[in-house]
This record gives C-alpha cells, sequence and structure tokens, in this order.
C-alpha cells in the first residue's frame, strides 16, 4: 500500500471543504446538489481506502504499519513532527468513522434538501469528518490536539449551524467552552509529558509507560490531565452539560456528533493512550468510576425527557459512560467495541428521530403517536436499534455490553450494580421514546418544520434518508458478532482471557451463562414496564411521576447543573463577581491612578503659577529674603 | 557594485510616498491613496526580498545581516547602524505588511485624506526604524518620531474621547521615554558604546549606576509600550478612539516594540539582571493574561473588547521573554508576529463592521451573519486565530510560549504560572465567542437591513491577513527557523 493512502483519508474530506468554499459556494451558488455529491465522493473514496487500510492491517505483522513522518517545527529542544499511526485502533476508528459519516451525508441530502445553508452544511461536514479522522490517526500529541480543536471547531460551527436561533448560538458556545475546560486539562498534560519526556510521540511515549520510565506522579497527572480533556468531549460527568444542548444543531450532525465523531473521540484518546492509564491504576480506576457514574448520572435524565433528541442525548453520554467503564475495567477492546457497535445503533436512532420530525414537523414525543402505521421504515429501523442499545440478545449491543458487565462483575461489584442498574434504565427509556413515538395514536397536529417545509401529512421520509438507515440497521444487529469468536478483542491486542470456539456455540453458548441471562431479564423488564406505562397503559405514567416526584422533578431539571454552571459559577461568581469587581478596579483604582497624577501634576502646576506673579518687587523681596536666609545660615553653620 | 542599502531603503520608502503627496499640487483623493498604496507595498516587497535572501545556514547565527554603518555624531561615538537579525527581522515583515493593509483600511477616509496619509506614511518609517536600528541613539530617535503622527492620527481621525486619549497616549509614553532615556544615558556612561550588538552581555566593574538600575529604566519604557499590567491603561483608550488604520499599527506593530525592546536590549545587555528579576515579571506576566482577560470579558463596546484582549495576549509574550530559554523567547516572538496579524485583523473587521451599521455597542449589534456573510466568517477566523484554534499562527505561537516556559529553570514555580498562563485559553474562548454571537448570531435586526458586506479593496486587505494567519499557523517554521538564528545567542549569553 502506498503511504499517501493514510493520508488521503483524512485529506479527501478537506480537499472537499476547499472545494466547496472556494469553488461550488462562489460559482455555482444556484446548484447546492453539487456540495452533497463532493462531500458523499469524498468521504466515499475515504471509506473505501479505510478498508484497504484495514485490509492491510489485518495482514500487517502486528497489525501496524510504518509511515514515514514529515518535520513541522524545530526550535532548540523542541522538535515537532506530523505524521501518521496505522495500527489495529486506527484501522477500526478510520473504518467507523468513514462508514457513519458517509451515511449520514447520504441522508443529509434529503434532510436539509432546500436549506438555504446547504453548501454551507456539506462543507462543515466535511470539515468535521476531516479532523475526525485524523485525530484517529495522528501519532503525536501536537498533531492529534490539531485535530481534537478542529473537531471541537466542526461541532461548534454545525451546533451553531441554524445561528440566527439564539438556542442554536448558545448552544454552540456552550460546547465549545465547556470542552475547551478538559481541552484546558489535556494542553497541560501534554506540556508535562513532553517536559519530562522531551517527546510528543504517542509510540515512544507508550514505550516510555511500559518501560516504567515514566511513572509516578508525573504519569497519574498526565493521565488525569489527558483523561480531562476526554471528559470534555466525551460529555462525561461534570462536563456533561453541553451535550443535550447540542441537538440544536440539523438532527444528521447529531448522529454525527454521537455517533462517530467528536464524543467518540474522548473514548478513543484514552483507549490511544492506554499504556499510560494501564501504568498508572489511579488514572484506571478514576476512568471507570467516572464512566460507571455516569452511566447512571445520565440514564437518569433520559427517563423523563419528552423531546426524543434529549432522550437519545442523554442515552448518548449515559454509552459513553459504558465505554469508559468498558476501558477502566477491561481494556482498549472492552471500551473500542462497545463505541463501534454504539456507532452504529445511535448513528441510526438520530437518523430515525430525523426522519420522525421530518414527518412530523416536532421532537417532541407528547406530539407524536402511531407513527408505525405512515413510517414503517422508521420504525422498524428504529426499533431494531433500540432493541440493539437495549443490548437484547443477539443484536450488537448486547456483545459489547455483555462484555463491559462481566469485566466489572470481576473488578468493582458497585460499577457491576450500577451498570446493571443502566442497563434496566436503557430499555425502559429507549422504550418509552418507541412507544410514545411509533405506539398508540397520532397525536401531532403541529404543521411546521425546521425548514418551513409544509408538512401536510404524515409519510416516510424518501429513499435517500430510508436506505442510510436500513444499511446501519444492517450493521446494528451484526456488528457485534464480529467478537463472538473474540476476533476483534484479539485485532486490538486483547490477548488471553477469550478461549477460542466456534462461532455458532460462542453465538449461543453465550446464553448458557448466568451474566448474559441476568442482563436480559433486566433489559427486559424495563422494556415491559415501559410498554405497561406508555402503550398498554397499564399503569398511568402520571400515577408513576406523582409517586417518585422528588426525582421525577430531580431528573428533569438535569439535577439543576445548567443552573449551577451558568447562573452561579459563570455569570453569579465569575461575570457579574470577581470579573465585574477587577473591571471597576481597572478603570477607577488603576486608571484613576493615572488620571489622579496627571490632575496633580496639574494642580501643583496651577498653584505654583501664583507664584509668578511678574511683579519685580515680589520677585526683589523673595530674593532678599533668600540671600539673608542664606546668610544667617552660613553664619550658623559654617 | 552590490545594492547594500536594503533596510534604509525599507524605512525611507514611506518617506518618499510622504514627500510626493505633500509636494503634489492639488491631488485627488484617489492619486493620494495610490501613491501611499504603492509606496507601501514598495516596502514590502522589499521586505519580503530581505527576507527570501536571508542567510538562514548555520553560519548565520547571531550574524546581523543586511548590516549598514555610517558614522552619524562622532562626538558621542554614535552611528547611523542598521542591521536585521531572527529577531526584527520577523517584525519588519510584519511592520511592512500592516502598512500595505493600513492604507488598504483607510480607503474610505474622507476627512483631510492628504494629512492623513502623511501622517501614517511617517508612521511606518519610525516603527521601522525602531526595530532595524543597531545604534541606541538611533533607536531612541526613531522610538520617539512614532510618537507624533500617532498623536495626530489619533487626536483629529478619531473618535470618542479622542483628544484626552491622544494626549494620555503621548504623555504616558513619554513617561517610560524619560525612564528609558536615563537607562541608555547611563550604558552610554558606563560602556562608551552606543551599539547594540556590542552591548550583549555587558560586564563592567564600575558603573554610573547599578546594572540593575539600568535595566529597570529600560524596562519601564517597554513594559509601558508592551503593555504590562498595571502600566496598560493607556492602552484601551487609544485603541478605542484611534482611527481603524491607527488602531490595526498600534495593536499589530506599535505594541511590539516593547516586546522588542525587553528582548534587545533588556535580556541581551542584561542576562543576569533579566535572570535576577524573571520571577517578578513572569508573575506579572501571567496576572497581565488573566487579568486582561478578565476585564475583556467585561467590556461592552467591540473595540474596547478588542483592545483589552491584547492585554491577555501580550502577557504571553512577556511570560515568554522571561522565561529566558530558547523555546519560549522564540515562541514570544513568534507571538508577538502572530499577534500582531491576529489583532490587526480584529481591528479592522471592528473598522468595517462599525463602518457598514455605525454601531460598536455589544448590546445593540446581532444578526449580522445575514447581512454581511463574508465579515462574519473573516470576523470569526480572526477570532478563533485569537483563542488559538491549532491551524492558526495564535496556536502554533502560544504552544511554542508554553512549552518553553514550561521547561524553564530560570523561574521557581514557573510550571504553574504557566499552567494558570495556559487557563487563558478558557477565558479568551469565552469572550471570543460571546463577542462573536453577539455581533453575527441572533435574528437578524430591522435596523441593519440596509447594511452591505465587504467591497472588493476590502475583501483584498482582509483576505491577505487570513491568508498569513493561516500561513504562519500551518507552517510556524518559515518564521521560526528565522527566529531562532537570533535567539539562540541571547540564550548562550544567559546561560541555563
Amino acid at each position: 500500500m502506498p503511504h499517501q493512502v493514510p493520508w488521503l483519508i483524512f485529506l479527501l474530506p478537506l480537499f472537499s471543504l476547499v472545494i466547496i468554499s472556494f469553488i461550488l459556494r462562489p460559482f455555482f451558488n444556484n446548484r447546492p446538489k453539487l456540495s452533497g455529491y463532493v462531500t458523499i465522493g469524498a468521504i466515499g473514496i475515504s471509506c473505501a481506502l479505510s478498508l484497504w487500510v484495514l485490509a492491510e492491517v489485518l495482514a500487517a505483522p502486528r497489525h501496524k504499519l510504518e509511515i514515514p513522518d514529515i518535520q513541522w517545527v524545530v526550535v532548540g529542544d523542541l522538535s515537532v513532527h506530523i505524521g501518521l499511526i496505522v495500527d489495529s485502533l486506527t484501522a477500526v476508528m478510520v473504518v467507523v468513522v468513514s462508514f457513519v459519516s458517509l451515511m449520514i451525508q447520504i441522508y443529509s441530502q434529503g434532510y436539509m434538501h432546500g436549506d438555504p445553508g446547504y453548501h454551507r452544511y456539506f462543507a462543515f461536514m466535511s470539515l468535521f469528518t476531516a479532523c475526525m479522522l485524523g485525530l484517529v490517526m495522528a501519532d503525536n500529541l501536537v498533531f492529534l490536539f490539531l485535530f481534537w480543536e478542529g473537531v471541537g471547531l466542526g461541532s461548534y460551527l454545525l451546533i451553531g449551524f441554524w445561528f440566527h436561533r439564539p438556542s442554536a448560538a448558545n448552544a454552540a458556545k456552550k460546547a465549545f467552552i465547556v470542552t475547551r475546560f478538559g481541552d484546558f486539562g489535556f494542553l497541560a498534560a501534554i506540556l508535562l509529558l513532553f517536559y519530562h519526556t522531551g517527546t510528543f510521540d504517542i509510540e515512544e511515549l507508550h514505550g516510555l509507560a511500559i518501560a516504567g520510565t515514566l511513572a509516578g506522579t508525573v504519569l497519574t497527572w498526565a493521565a488525569i490531565g489527558v483523561f480531562s480533556g476526554a471528559v470534555g468531549k466525551s460529555a462525561q460527568f461534570p462536563l456533561h452539560v453541553w451535550l443535550p444542548d447540542a441537538m440544536e444543531g440539523p438532527t444528521p450532525v447529531s448522529a454525527l456528533i454521537h455517533a462517530a465523531t467528536m464524543v467518540a473521540a474522548g473514548v478513543f484518546l484514552v483507549a490511544r493512550f492506554f499504556p499510560l492509564f494501564e501504568h498508572c491504576q489511579v488514572a484506571l480506576t478514576t476512568v471507570a468510576i467516572i464512566g460507571g457514574f455516569t452511566a447512571i448520572f445520565a440514564a437518569s435524565m433520559g427517563l423523563v425527557m419528552t423531546d426524543i433528541k434529549r432522550v437519545l442525548a442523554y442515552s448518548t453520554i449515559s454509552q459513553l459512560g459504558y465505554m469508559m467503564l468498558g476501558l477502566g475495567v477491561g481494556g482498549v477492546a472492552v471500551g473500542i467495541f462497545h463505541l463501534f457497535n454504539h456507532a452504529f445503533f445511535k448513528a441510526l436512532l438520530f437518523l430515525g428521530a430525523g426522519s420522525v420530525n421530518h414527518s412530523t414537523g416536532t421532537f417532541d414525543m407528547r406530539e407524536m403517536g402511531g407513527l408505525r402505521k405512515a413510517m414503517p421504515w422508521t420504525y422498524i429501523t428504529f426499533l431494531i436499534a433500540s432493541l440493539s442499545i437495549a443490548g437484547i440478545w443477539p443484536l450488537a449491543g448486547f456483545w459489547s455490553k455483555d462484555e463491559i458487565l462481566a469485566y466489572s462483575f470481576t473488578h468493582n461489584q458497585i460499577l457491576f450494580y450500577l451498570a446493571m442498574i443502566t442497563v434496566f434504565m436503557t430499555a425502559f427509556y429507549m422504550f418509552r421514546a418507541v412507544f410514545l413515538t411509533f405506539g398508540g395514536e397520532y397525536r401531532g397536529g403541529v404543521v411546521s418544520s425546521h425548514s418551513g417545509h409544509e408538512h401536510r401529512k404524515l409519510h416516510e421520509s424518501p429513499a435517500v434518508m430510508v436506505v442510510p438507515m436500513v444499511a446501519l440497521a444492517v450493521l446494528s444487529v451484526a456488528s457485534g458478532w464480529l467478537n463472538v469468536t473474540g476476533s476483534f478483542g484479539q485485532f486490538l491486542g486483547h490477548g488471553g482471557s477469550s478461549e477460542a470456539h466456534s462461532f455458532v456455540a460462542g453465538f449461543f453458548g453465550m446464553l448458557a451463562h448466568p451474566l448474559p441471562l441476568i442482563s436480559l431479564l433486566v433489559a427486559s423488564v424495563g422494556i415491559f414496564l415501559a410498554y405497561a406505562m406508555y402503550n398498554a397503559k397499564w399503569l398511568s405514567a402520571e400515577a408513576v411521576g406523582r409517586i417518585f416526584k422528588p426525582f421525577y422533578i430531580l431528573f428533569s431539571r438535569k439535577y439543576w447543573f445548567d443552573e449551577l454552571y451558568e447562573r452561579v459559577i459563570v455569570v453569579g461568581v465569575l461575570v457579574d463577581g470577581i470579573f465585574a469587581a477587577l473591571s471597576v478596579f481597572d478603570s477607577r483604582v488603576i486608571d484613576g491612578a493615572v488620571d489622579g497624577v496627571a490632575s496633580g501634576t496639574a494642580s501643583t502646576s496651577g498653584a505654583m503659577r501664583r507664584a509668578q506673579t511678574g511683579q519685580l518687587q515680589a520677585y526683589g523681596m523673595a530674593i532678599a529674603v533668600g540671600v539673608i536666609a542664606i546668610a544667617v545660615c552660613f553664619y550658623l553653620f559654617g | 557594485m552590490e545594492f547594500n542599502y536594503y533596510l534604509t531603503t525599507i524605512i525611507f520608502l514611506p518617506i518618499v510616498g510622504l514627500i510626493v503627496i505633500a509636494l503634489l499640487p492639488n491631488p485627488k483623493p484617489k492619486a493620494i491613496k495610490l501613491i501611499a498604496l504603492v509606496f507601501t507595498l514598495a516596502a514590502f516587497a522589499l521586505s519580503l526580498a530581505v527576507f527570501c535572501l536571508f542567510d538562514r545556514s548555520a553560519g548565520a547565527i547571531g550574524q546581523i545581516q543586511f548590516e549598514e554603518k555610517i558614522s552619524w555624531i562622532p562626538a558621542i561615538n554614535a552611528f547611523y547602524h542598521l542591521g536585521v537579525d531572527g529577531l526584527s527581522l520577523p517584525l519588519v515583515i510584519l511592520m511592512t505588511f500592516l502598512g500595505v493593509l493600513a492604507v488598504l483600511v483607510s480607503w474610505n477616509i474622507q476627512l483631510r485624506p492628504r494629512q492623513y496619509f502623511i501622517w501614517l506614511l511617517l508612521l511606518e518609517t519610525s516603527i521601522l526604524g525602531v526595530f532595524c536600528s543597531l545604534d541606541l541613539v538611533l533607536f531612541f530617535l526613531f522610538w520617539e518620531l512614532e510618537l507624533v503622527p500617532m498623536y495626530f492620527l489619533i487626536s483629529i481621525w478619531g473618535s470618542g474621547r479622542k483628544e484626552y486619549s491622544a494626549i494620555k497616549y503621548v504623555i504616558y509614553t513619554l513617561v517610560g521615554s524619560a525612564f528609558m532615556l536615563a537607562g541608555i544615558l547611563s550604558i552610554y556612561f558606563t560602556a562608551g558604546s552606543l551599539n547594540m550588538m556590542e552591548l550583549a552581555g555587558l560586564t563592567v566593574v564600575k558603573p554610573v549606576v547599578p546594572l540593575a538600575a539600568m535595566f529597570l529604566f529600560l524596562l519601564v519604557g517597554f513594559a509601558i509600550k508592551l503593555p504590562v499590567v498595571p502600566v496598560h491603561t493607556w492602552l484601551p483608550d487609544a485603541h478605542t478612539d484611534a482611527p481603524t488604520a491607527a488602531s490595526v499599527i498600534l495593536a499589530g506593530a506599535l505594541l511590539k516594540m516593547g516586546g522588542y525592546g525587553m528582548i534587545r536590549l533588556c535580556v541581551t545587555i542584561f542576562p543576569e539582571v533579566a535572570l535576577h528579576y524573571a520571577p517578578l515579571l513572569v508573575a506579572l506576566a501571567v496576572v497581565s493574561v488573566l487579568y486582561g482577560a478578565a476585564v475583556t470579558l467585561r467590556q461592552k463596546d467591540l473595540k474596547r473588547l478588542i483592545a483589552y484582549s491584547s492585554v491577555s495576549h501580550m502577557g504571553y509574550v512577556l511570560l515568554g521573554i522571561f522565561a529566558l530559554t530558547q523555546v519560549s523567547l522564540t515562541g514570544a516572538t513568534l507571538q508577538m508576529f502572530s499577534h500582531g496579524i491576529i489583532t490587526g485583523l480584529l481591528f479592522a473587521m471592528v473598522g468595517l463592521v462599525y463602518d457598514k451599521s455605525h454601531e460598536r455597542n455589544l448590546d445593540n449589534l446581532g444578526g449580522l451573519a445575514r447581512q454581511m456573510p463574508v465579515i462574519a466568517v473573516v470576523f470569526s477566523i480572526a477570532g478563533l486565530a485569537s483563542l488559538g484554534l491549532p491551524g492558526t499562527s495564535g496556536f502554533a505561537a502560544e504552544f511554542i510560549t508554553f512549552v518553553g516556559s514550561f521547561s524553564s529553570m530560570a523561574v521557581a514555580g514557573i510550571r504553574l504560572y504557566t499552567i494558570i498562563g495556559v487557563f487563558g485559553i478558557v477565558l479568551t474562548a469565552g469572550y471570543i465567542l460571546w463577542m462573536l454571537q453577539r455581533v453575527f448570531y441572533g435574528p437578524p435586526l430591522e435596523q441593519f437591513s440596509g447594511v452591505s458586506d465587504a467591497n472588493n479593496i476590502e475583501k483584498v486587505c482582509i483576505f491577505s491577513f487570513v491568508a498569513a494567519i493561516m500561513l504562519v499557523g500551518i507552517y510556524p517554521a518559515i518564521l521560526t527557523d528565522i527566529i531562532n538564528l537570533g535567539i539562540e545567542p541571547i540564550t548562550k549569553l544567559i546561560g541555563l
């Protein structure tokens, strides 16, 4: 394989951005479709090249290809090169990112049809995808940070895509600033690592951590710093607040953010630096605890949301928590396997929500209902994705979630029980959404849409939207089967534990173990409860809500984190508190002193000016007094 | 015969343009602008030629290139002595670049255009002179000369409390200059030389005043110019009330005279004293970064907001300088260049927004992205560069500064200082994004329905800025390879 191939994977979408911004938008403004085609073409080729790279990596010894570096900048003992790592983790990630992005771009052609910002949309999408692809391939901290921030920029631009809406502009700003808090920790970790090792190269750092040269408090702080970057990007507690608001962007953007790019970047980052975490128990435990806690914390809020995209958003945070938990207790293969499966079913869930919105013009589930008749394809695919995320055998989500549960059972009982409760919550909120949206009778009547189209009656989305959903649905069923024999785990360097068995034995043998059976039972209870409350109405949702009223308020107000961060800390303490005080200090005290010196000088000179009367008698008098005074001084002291 | 007067030509090309404008009988405004443009472009082109001819080989480390030396005042051993090295060349290019763009930014000047462009050209000459002078008297002469055009530019073509701001600017700077002059005189009477290169690492047995006093005299002058908190309050007033082109040059090139002076004189001549005072100055740098950012977050006037952000960003320059490592000093120099083009662009953009909408108050702005898409895009790029987004010069410069400062041995606890400084990036993101949202996002407003987007001349101007920002951001080695040549000998003097 030529060395240029991996470079092209992220450069092609970047070229697409350039072509759209400099050629299509200025000269072909009335042919918006072209932007879509260019983007799909570029990402499509990237996807093909990614598969090629994956095949090469599978065949390569130690699953690794060497790509030559390029010198970027050299100053004294600071030397930064740019280059790519092409190993198993990279290969899996580029395939996931480019494939999911490709599906979303195809779908977007239908969803964004007629939007005045069509060119801009695909330009930003290209940028976003390019940065994520670069991120997963970068071989050193500086180059990785470039894409890391690029992904942040892409999400800022796309969340705020409809910038004329104040809520979208706010959400974009919030996403960028909250993640920047995490980036601050990441940047500090980069500085710390370079100071102690003299290198930015990720593989060299791995080597130093494995050799034990990089150890102790330095390693702990560095790992915590890297993790704080991951916490920001992957919306883990306590920096989770930006992701639910991020749904202000167009829905395919949410699909991309929640599935393959942006939030996956944080989990990927921990996986990329796993040798550092592995040699630092404190950091690894932190990852597991934050992940496990976030999983249940976010799921609890997902229980009560009425906006379908918000349900999915909290579900993403919760699933990302699972991935972190998986990394913390099981390692790279476990965490990334869930990321891999999640990318497909979560992308599909968002595309389904977008499809529903395309028809009904709303995201509020209280205005939906009965859509299974009008939108059969959307219904079936959404149902498959929901079963998958709930962890129902033999769908994709089952396989990766089961691994996480199994590993946390052996590592940490408390986290295991939290994860098990989360399984119940996940099944409940997903099927609550399914039944509210597709079950019962249509309750809506709102006829309006994001782009001003009039949707007179419910209808299935066009083929350009349905086909990607079907493709993702197939993967939501089958992607988990890759690890039935443990081959996915072995590819990602997970040796040992999995004993070799045939596919069929692994596939059905799973049901002979107690743990998978328990988790299946828990998930089924969740689904059944949702059915009882929202479809069969054996239980009144309102009555249940009244019984658990304090919890209901706590969950639906999102534990008051938005208020705490925005009103109390940012506005109350900082902007209107400390910063206001400093601002007054600046204009009154510091600048006041400057003006004070000036006016002091002016008034002193004003006073002294009065001595200059211009009268000779007065001057003569003064001279005489002075002479006498000098004479007296001489007489007395001389 | 070999042509050997590149620097003189670059410095005095604007003066020639100025004379042509002054001597033309009743020139049309258009002719004035074209003349100014031609001469600034010529200076820019020539500085690029110098950049291309500059010797980058290892043998050029610490060498002054394009040197010109003519005896000027033999009685005090003063020379007309020019030259550039890796430290000054980027700043010369920065100034000639901004010179061209300042003319383009001023294309719509209606009030007394002839005088306006005369002052603008004189300003360019004086700043170029500061960066090229290698003789202390000549340096001081150019340093003081700059005050005259700036005073008139602010007080005649400015806005708001323009007379107050202009006077404040001049007096504040003059106070610094007085200290500087005392420093220069004490150096002269101690060493008997005015040659800035010969004075490097000055060691004398019996100085007229302690070396530390000389260092501090010079430092006061430069600290006011940079500026460093707490001697920064002239800056927001001057920047806010100056006309756009003057703000561009003030923030873009003029502040860099302070940073340049600190490296060229304070650190190079008195490396040991610099080492001694480094802890204090690094602490002040971090204060400037955070304090500047905090006050920026409270500004309601668009132009004042950008002005205060300069205080914060120049804190990174001070941090890099007094971390006293090769990497940090290179980062600081790159940060000066980068801040020059980024903040220059930001002021140009504020000028455009104000020209079109006649509004600078953030509370009254909003929704302009619909009416002025090009301006919105370029303003956003400038803002993102300012908040240090990788791929822009802002990131390259700040990152190199951080890496250099973090590994410094000069100051105890500098790692903590650096980390606190790094936190500035979060605050910067806060005010930049808040500002962009206030100006451009939200529903389009009725009162701005008629405003236009940038015209072609404005587009040329702002796209040039963007190109420079991206070029340095993507390939910073284009400058760091040169800066290094000037910085390396200085770090050898410090000897850490």
